[in-house]
């Protein structure tokens, strides 16, 4: 980029003063608490939004600037991908299904995002905050339809990726995604804030779009990278709105100070159940590996956050306790997470594989603690089954954690060969949960996790078949009934090996190499 | 814990573009250390990192604006503080 820099006249402080702070005013005819009614319910009491410190002084002139040429380089990239068969570059075809992850089950969330954003930024009182919330609403419009335009190019050879809107709404494992935003966009402003800008932002993206976005442009994905790093580039002004607003609650009134912490304890929590479906990408997904999910979190969660968690100590902030559980678990999502999805593959909308001999061994030297003790010998049982043709797949529904909506594999911290179930009352029904941290915060909040829609509840309820079906016909089968409320193609489910993907692949692979 | 020294970072595509900002960056920061990843780079920096504008001036050879540093950012960590001349990320422990 060769852009020429004006001189300007005002320096930047004062040019964002202007064009920031100066659209406000103070309304006269009717009451500011009547204009932005939902600023205050929550409990966060702020006395001077003219605190408000804005952490990058982006003006909307100077926005629309770098957008616009953030575009210009992604749609050049996007388009060379799609005219040279990009595709067919990539390490192998397994490596497709981290794009039917990608667009089924995080894309929607950018746009749930942008939903929620274009919500706050009307809601809070401060000019500051609301010009930055409605910049943020629309990077995260740009990252869905990014998302959406650079998958479009394997949509169309490859099965899996159509109905994500569909599946996002009703495909069971999407639900743990969907759900983390529902329970963000159903809260008030400043929990929305905190639970997106720390968890999903600061948390979240640095591990989806940082190592794992680097290691797909390490497997040939020149779309994935392009898309990634461009919607990457936002979010850091994104995670550093939200620390701004952490900071500034906490300094605006010591009582803001136990319900930050609380937020903060509960999106932790959330955030990290969330990140088992990358921990499983970045472990078992990528063909090509750059560094293993426990070597990402380290950089990206024990010293970021480490250093986050130290910087807000001088407010009486503390590293959350659910910390010591997500250290104990490190080491066992990934294989937890690809087990469960394997035992399982006749339902997900994308193909799963047993790791082979090679990779076991990567895996060994990655996990040494628990990979080759707890794990391998699984691995290496179902690879048995497979080559005797009697390949395992679990015929049930899993049992649902009612807050993160996780299949109840999770093991006991420190004991990984004890499942872990907690179970909670109330208004005369049961409940169970995943850990002892997910009934934490139902138990905050009974009233609202009691309306979890659980996938496979509505299953069992009958409410999941196509519309006039009739399930006391003679020889209803219910599973296809579901699969087709679902529109679920048995072509994008089940093994990778002997897939219609892995075939065409190939073939077209082999076509871009020979003249026949 | 507040014995551990916080580091900061700063994430960048490797592209034609950030060559000189890269460089300029390690120059200036003689604490920082430079990581390598596939399309990427990450300089990390113990307590504080900063960017001068007229440091990426003079290896580019024309005026830089800082903002423009949003194009190819990819992440970052540390409070941001912002001026015409210099782009500062600190933690305030």
């Amino acid at each position: 980029m060769d852009l020429q820099v004006a001189k300007k006249k005002l320096g930047l402080k004062e040019r964002y003063a202007l064009m920031t702070r100066g659209l406000g005013w103070e309304t006269t005819y009717q009451k500011m608490d009547d204009v932005f009614p939902m600023d205050t319910f929550e409990g966060i009491k702020i006395h001077d939004w003219e605190a408000w410190e804005d952490p990058f002084r982006l003006t909307m002139d100077s926005y629309w600037k770098y957008q616009a040429e953030k575009e210009r380089k992604l749609y050049a990239i996007v388009d060379a991908f799609a005219q040279n068969n990009g595709h067919l570059t990539v390490s192998d075809a397994r490596y497709i299904n981290t794009v039917k992850l990608f667009i089924n089950a995080l894309a929607p969330l950018e746009y749930q995002s942008h939903r929620g954003f274009a919500h706050i930024g009307r809601q809070f009182r401060g000019v500051g905050p609301r010009v930055a919330c409605l910049m943020q609403s629309l990077d995260e419009l740009r990252h869905a339809q990014t998302q959406v335009h650079a998958i479009s190019n394997y949509n169309r050879y490859y099965n899996g990726m159509a109905e994500f809107r569909h599946h996002f709404d009703y495909m069971p494992y999407l639900q743990v995604p969907r759900s983390f935003f529902e329970d963000a966009t159903a809260a008030g402003p400043f929990e929305f804030i905190t639970a997106i800008g720390f968890s999903f932002e600061y948390v979240l993206t640095n591990l989806v779009f940082v190592p794992f976005i680097s290691g797909a442009a390490y497997n040939g994905d020149m779309g994935a990278m392009t898309f990634g790093f461009s919607a990457q580039s936002d979010e850091a002004r994104h995670m550093t709105l939200g620390l701004e607003v952490i900071k500034f609650m906490l300094e605006q009134d010591p009582g803001n100070v136990p319900i930050v912490q609380k937020w903060l304890n509960k999106w932790t929590w959330r955030g990290v159940r969330v990140l088992t479906l990358v921990a499983m990408m970045q472990d078992y997904m990528l063909p090509k590996r750059v560094m293993s999910w426990a070597e990402a979190w380290e950089i990206y969660f024990e010293e970021n956050c480490g250093a986050l968690f130290r910087d807000l100590e001088r407010y009486g902030i503390t590293m959350p306790p659910c910390v010591e559980q997500v250290r104990k678990e490190r080491d066992h999502l990934s294989h937890m997470a690809w087990s469960q999805f394997y035992q399982g593959r006749g339902t997900n909308d994308f193909h799963t594989w047993l790791p082979s001999a090679e990779e076991m061994d990567w895996l060994s030297a990655k996990y040494p603690e628990t990979f080759d003790q707890y794990y391998r010998p699984r691995f290496e049982y179902w690879a048995k089954l497979e080559a005797e043709g009697k390949p395992f797949e679990s015929a049930g529904m899993p049992m649902q954690c009612q807050l993160c909506q996780i299949p109840m594999f999770f093991t006991e911290p420190g004991e990984p060969l004890v499942l872990a179930q907690r179970h909670r009352h109330h208004d005369g029904e049961q409940y169970h949960f995943c850990s002892e941290y997910c009934a934490e915060i139902f138990d905050d909040e009974p009233e609202k996790y009691i309306q979890a829609k659980i996938p496979v509840h509505q299953i069992y309820q009958g409410k999941q078949f196509p519309e006039g079906t009739d399930p006391t016909a003679e020889g209803f089968d219910p599973a296809a009934a579901v699969g087709a409320f679902l529109r679920l193609d048995p072509a994008s489910t089940g093994n990778f090996v002997g897939s219609q993907d892995e075939a065409n692949f190939n073939m077209w692979r082999g076509l871009t190499r020979s003249n026949d | 814990m507040s014995r551990t020294e916080s580091s900061v970072f700063v994430a960048l595509q490797a592209n034609a573009d950030t060559r000189e900002l890269v460089e300029a960056i390690l120059a200036d920061n003689p604490h920082a250390v430079l990581h390598e990843d596939p399309a990427m780079v990450r300089i990390s920096a113990v307590g504080s990192l900063s960017v001068h504008a007229e440091s990426v001036s003079e290896r580019i050879g024309r005026d830089y604006d800082l903002q423009e540093m949003h194009i190819n950012l990819i992440s970052l960590s540390g409070h941001v503080d912002e001026t015409d001349e210099t782009f500062t990320l600190s933690w305030a422990n």
